[in-house]
């Protein structure tokens, strides 16, 4: 029955359209005796338009920015972000300029020159001096905005800081997992062949640096430290997103990637200041990846830096191996003893034999 | 000169001697043509078709977008299996969707379908020949092209769907079945399909170099070449550059996707296993599908500003401002344009320094494309500006290229880009610079020369309707978008619910959906106008825009050969529109400057001493 609905509304627009197309052709015929002119009519009409496009996209394009500003800027969490903030306005602020000087122009001249019976336009060709101007002006421009980029672009990708803090993010479909090195303050080495279902990240028990990681399921941040996050991807390219920290590095199979930077708000602090209880920092999927890319979804918590140190102890106590003791296996047998201690496995195995001791006793 | 030009001119003279022109057969006039204007009307039609296609394919993602909980039951006859039980797109094929409508907008319709038009359409008419260098290679132009289409519309109705990783495909998301379904016989048949179109684009390309450097009629010096011609020649240029660079990147996909090699692939684990590839780098492919897929940002925007600035001069009776500055500016947005590819990979982990050095050059390029705006801007100062559809359109084109250039001036500035990057705000950026503004000076040349494409008027009225409603309706659609990507909302999202940062702004996503659909509904205006004036259009007067270029001095419906008799020979630049002293407020190029000692300028009046004017007719 819609359908039938549509199908109708169609055939009568399009009825509608080929009338009035029919009538304003032969009113022309009519009319086209009276004009010699080439110019078709309505041509002032039309330079009208302009300026009336004009002033509503102008007036439409401040209102909107003005009253959304709070809505799509969102709030700063991280340190280089208040500068390349900074460079995004400073930036929004000479186009603009350009932009609504060039439109002004654009339709306005479109207006104040529409055709005249007996105006003749001015013959034209060229003014070198202009032209040399509007090539520096903007070359002078750019040249400032490349330098203040490229000097934020050095300090965000360049080395991070010996003291920050490195996390380890792999992106697969569909899912981000995350590993801390644990005790001794080193990751250890991955082999993409070590991956299955239970060590998602491919965690190689052949070196001991790897025996003590652990993987906790949200990713957690200390406030005002750096980050130093080592981004893998496993089996297509995802990126590392968030729009608060102004964060972003593709995860890319076979080829590990690297950001860092400082958060300056924590989870708590952006709740406070955005009156949302429930917000989260959200680890966003930001490259095509299947099926669930809209899903792939993370969660960030940045905590204060002792709660951080509290939650670090706490969950380095649940290494991996701690948790997943069947993958003593793996690692070689010169380092099993050292890896149980690494992993904490001695004291499960100690403690099981006390509470067994005791309930036997009892 | 070419063997094909000898031969016609010998046809045409054998033609002169007996008063009668031997009929082609349906097939060879209409069908396997080597005429260029044939052909030009084949990728006309063609790139019609696709637009249709490519733009229908934008209104059904954009209904998901716009309208997330919508019961799209009603699509089932058409999609079938792609809705899913509970009324709903398909995940996946929203991404098939969108991979398709990039791929056949860039491709099929302002690729083939604007270059492919208006370079065979209007090379030979404009520099004064009777066809192209090869009319075969011409003609098998087409015939790829044609097979390359077959290929992509076939791969729409596949149980797998289509290719669906996105238009720019890549590894190893396109390399790999298991990662999504479209990158099983959808993505097989995409990349045969890009195959076969590098070889018509090729075909075409050279052709139209070789016909520009050798065929021009005399006195079509370089520096009297219409502005659409440079920008055609340019464009080739780049085409014959690029597109083989794609031509081998997507040939290591086919050997990565079939024959176990690993040139993209390294270290990955999908499906729960552990593939045997190690060594590749996707990144490798990236870089090689930017090497041509930056120029091809130009390769689509350029014939439209040639297009433009014809037009422009033209309906202002103005001559360009700052032709050779014009040309210039070309030149150098062309060699720029093989030097920024890496500006699309600021945050792939490349090395930052690479990262620095592309944001110097990218931001260069923006120098020359300032100067083309200020250039057109200053056409229309002190002009007698004629609204004709077709300056609506290029005046709507210099609109969205300063719109969606300034945007890029963010994207470019790589510390910028980190939050911006493959956000909606990229979206917006190149949907308005390089679609929408392409779009336009597609339309532009077809308002401006389909009196010569067929000898009659297309409705004045109806083009003034709908270039209000689709420039409107256009920036109703992108301008939204800049709003929802600096607040971070990723692209190629089937939807937002899933992120508490991006529950907001539903009702602006609304709202563009129904602007889209708006606009796509004023096509058909378009194409009623169009279809229609075919037929029963006004006929053309000889030359409707009193413009300078040699098309218009052709008959109204020229025959294979261009020209009754010889070629006019050209005597002086495109633009002499409103000259001081002169009669009209235009000269064609056609008029020797002996005939007009009284607009003549100095240097012009010491050309007249070595004007050959035999065989011109003194102007009535």
């Amino acid at each position: 029955m819609l359908s039938l609905i549509i199908v109708i509304a169609v055939v009568l627009i399009i009825a509608v359209i080929f009338t009035a197309y029919r009538v304003t052709t032969l009113v022309d015929v009519v009319k086209k005796d009276k004009s010699k002119s080439h110019v078709p009519s309505g041509n002032s009409l039309q330079g009208a338009l302009m300026v009336v496009f004009l002033i509503a996209g102008i007036t439409g394009f401040f209102y909107f920015s003005m009253k959304e500003y709070d809505t799509y800027n969102l709030p700063i969490a991280s340190e280089h972000a208040v500068v390349t903030e900074n460079l995004f306005w400073i930036t929004m602020a000479v186009t603009v300029f350009v932009f609504i000087l060039t439109q002004i122009f654009l339709f306005g001249f479109g207006w104040k020159y529409r055709y005249k019976e007996n105006n003749k336009a001015h013959y034209y060709p060229h003014n070198n001096k202009l032209e040399m101007i509007w090539t520096i002006v903007p070359a002078v421009v750019l040249a400032w905005l490349i330098i203040s980029g490229l000097k934020q672009w050095n300090l965000v990708t360049g080395p991070a800081p010996e003291n920050s803090e490195v996390i380890e993010v792999l992106g697969y479909q569909y899912a981000w997992a995350f590993r801390y090195p644990g005790k001794d303050g080193e990751l250890g080495n991955y082999d993409f062949r070590k991956i299955d279902a239970i060590n998602s990240m491919g965690i190689d028990f052949e070196d001991q640096k790897g025996h003590d990681d652990f993987m906790p399921a949200q990713l957690v941040l200390p406030k005002g430290k750096p980050v130093h996050l080592k981004i893998r991807g496993r089996d297509v390219i995802h990126s590392v997103y968030n729009p608060h920290f102004r964060m972003q590095m593709n995860a890319v199979p076979g080829m590990p990637t690297r950001f860092w930077f400082t958060p300056t708000l924590s989870t708590a602090d952006m709740r406070e200041k955005t009156g949302n209880p429930d917000f989260n920092y959200e680890l966003v999927c930001n490259k095509i990846c299947g099926k669930s890319h809209y899903g792939m979804k993370g969660i960030i918590v940045v905590l204060e830096q002792d709660e951080y140190d509290s939650w670090y102890k706490e969950n380095q106590e649940n290494s991996f191996l701690k948790q997943n003791p069947g993958y003593l296996s793996q690692v070689p047998e010169d380092l099993k003893e050292a890896a149980k201690i690494a992993a904490g496995i001695e004291n499960i195995e100690k403690e099981q034999k006390v509470t067994a001791a005791a309930s036997s006793s009892k | 000169m070419s063997v094909t030009d000898i031969q016609l001119q010998e046809d045409l003279a054998h033609d002169d001697h007996h008063d009668d022109h031997h009929e082609q057969g349906f097939v060879s006039k209409y069908i396997f043509s080597t005429d260029h204007k044939t052909i030009a009307k084949q990728f006309l039609i063609t790139g019609i078709f696709w637009a249709l296609i490519g733009g229908g394919l934008s209104i059904i993602f954009r209904l998901q977008l716009g309208f997330p909980d919508m019961d799209l039951e009603w699509l089932r006859p058409m999609l079938g299996q792609w809705i899913t039980t509970e009324g709903k797109l398909d995940a996946e094929f929203y991404l098939a969707l969108v991979t398709m409508h990039g791929t056949i907008m860039v491709f099929f319709v302002l690729t083939a379908g604007l270059s492919g038009t208006f370079s065979n359409f209007l090379i030979p008419l404009q520099i004064g020949a009777r066809d192209m260098a090869s009319g075969f290679m011409n003609m098998l132009s087409y015939w790829f092209f044609f097979a390359s289409s077959v290929v992509m519309f076939v791969s729409l109705f596949i149980e797998t769907g289509p290719a669906g990783g996105g238009w720019t495909v890549y590894p190893p998301l396109s390399a790999l079945p298991q990662a999504i379904q479209g990158s099983g016989l959808g993505m097989t048949l995409w990349l045969v399909s890009m195959a076969l179109f590098i070889a018509s684009s090729l075909l075409g390309s050279i052709n139209y170099i070789t016909t520009i450097i050798n065929m021009r009629t005399p006195g079509m010096s370089f520096t009297r070449l219409p502005l659409t011609i440079w920008s055609f020649l340019i464009t080739a240029i780049l085409g014959v550059l690029s597109f083989p660079v794609l031509l081998s990147a997507a040939l290591l996909l086919i050997f990565d996707r079939s024959f176990g090699t690993s040139f993209y692939l390294s270290e990955i684990f999908i499906a729960g296993e552990a593939l045997p590839n190690v060594g590749g780098s996707p990144i490798l492919y990236q870089h090689l599908f930017w090497f041509l897929g930056h120029p091809e940002v130009y390769i689509v925007i350029l014939p439209a500003l040639g297009i433009t600035s014809e037009i422009i001069a033209t309906n202002s009776r103005k001559p360009i401002f700052g032709y050779k500055a014009m040309i210039g500016s070309m030149l150098g947005i062309g060699f720029l344009s093989f030097i920024v590819w890496a500006h699309h990979m600021f945050v792939t982990g490349m090395n930052p320094f690479l990262g620095s050095v592309f944001t110097i050059l990218t931001l260069v390029i923006a120098v020359p494309s300032a100067i083309k705006a200020f250039n057109y801007i200053t056409t229309l100062w002190k002009g007698n500006i004629v609204f004709t559809p077709a300056m609506l359109f290029s005046i709507g084109l210099v609109s969205f290229f300063i719109s969606g250039g300034l945007t890029g001036i963010f994207l470019g500035n790589s510390v910028l880009d980190i939050n911006l990057h493959d956000t909606y705000f990229v979206v917006a950026h190149f949907h308005l610079v390089m679609g929408s503004a392409s779009f336009f000076g597609l339309l532009a040349g077809v308002y401006h020369w389909f009196p010569k494409f067929f000898g009659r008027m297309m409705n004045d009225k109806l083009g003034k309707l709908h270039f209000w409603l689709s420039f409107v309706g256009i920036y109703m659609v992108f301008f939204p978008l800049h709003y929802i990507g600096i607040a971070g909302f990723p692209r190629r999202y089937y939807s937002f619910t899933s992120f508490e940062t991006f529950n907001i702004y539903g009702d602006l996503n609304a709202l563009v959906s129904i602007a889209a659909i708006l606009t796509f509904a004023a096509q058909f205006i378009f194409l009623f106008n169009f279809f229609y004036s075919i037929y029963r259009g006004k006929l053309a007067p000889a030359n409707p825009w009193k413009s300078n270029t040699l098309e218009w001095t052709t008959p109204r419906f020229p025959e294979h050969g261009n020209w009754i008799g010889a070629i006019p020979k050209v005597f002086r630049w495109p633009y002499d529109y409103s000259k001081p002293g002169a009669k009209d407020d235009f000269i064609p190029q056609t008029v020797p400057y002996s005939h007009t000692p009284e607009s003549n300028l100095e240097h012009e009046n010491e050309l007249t001493k070595e004007e050959d004017i035999t065989g011109v007719e003194k102007a009535s």
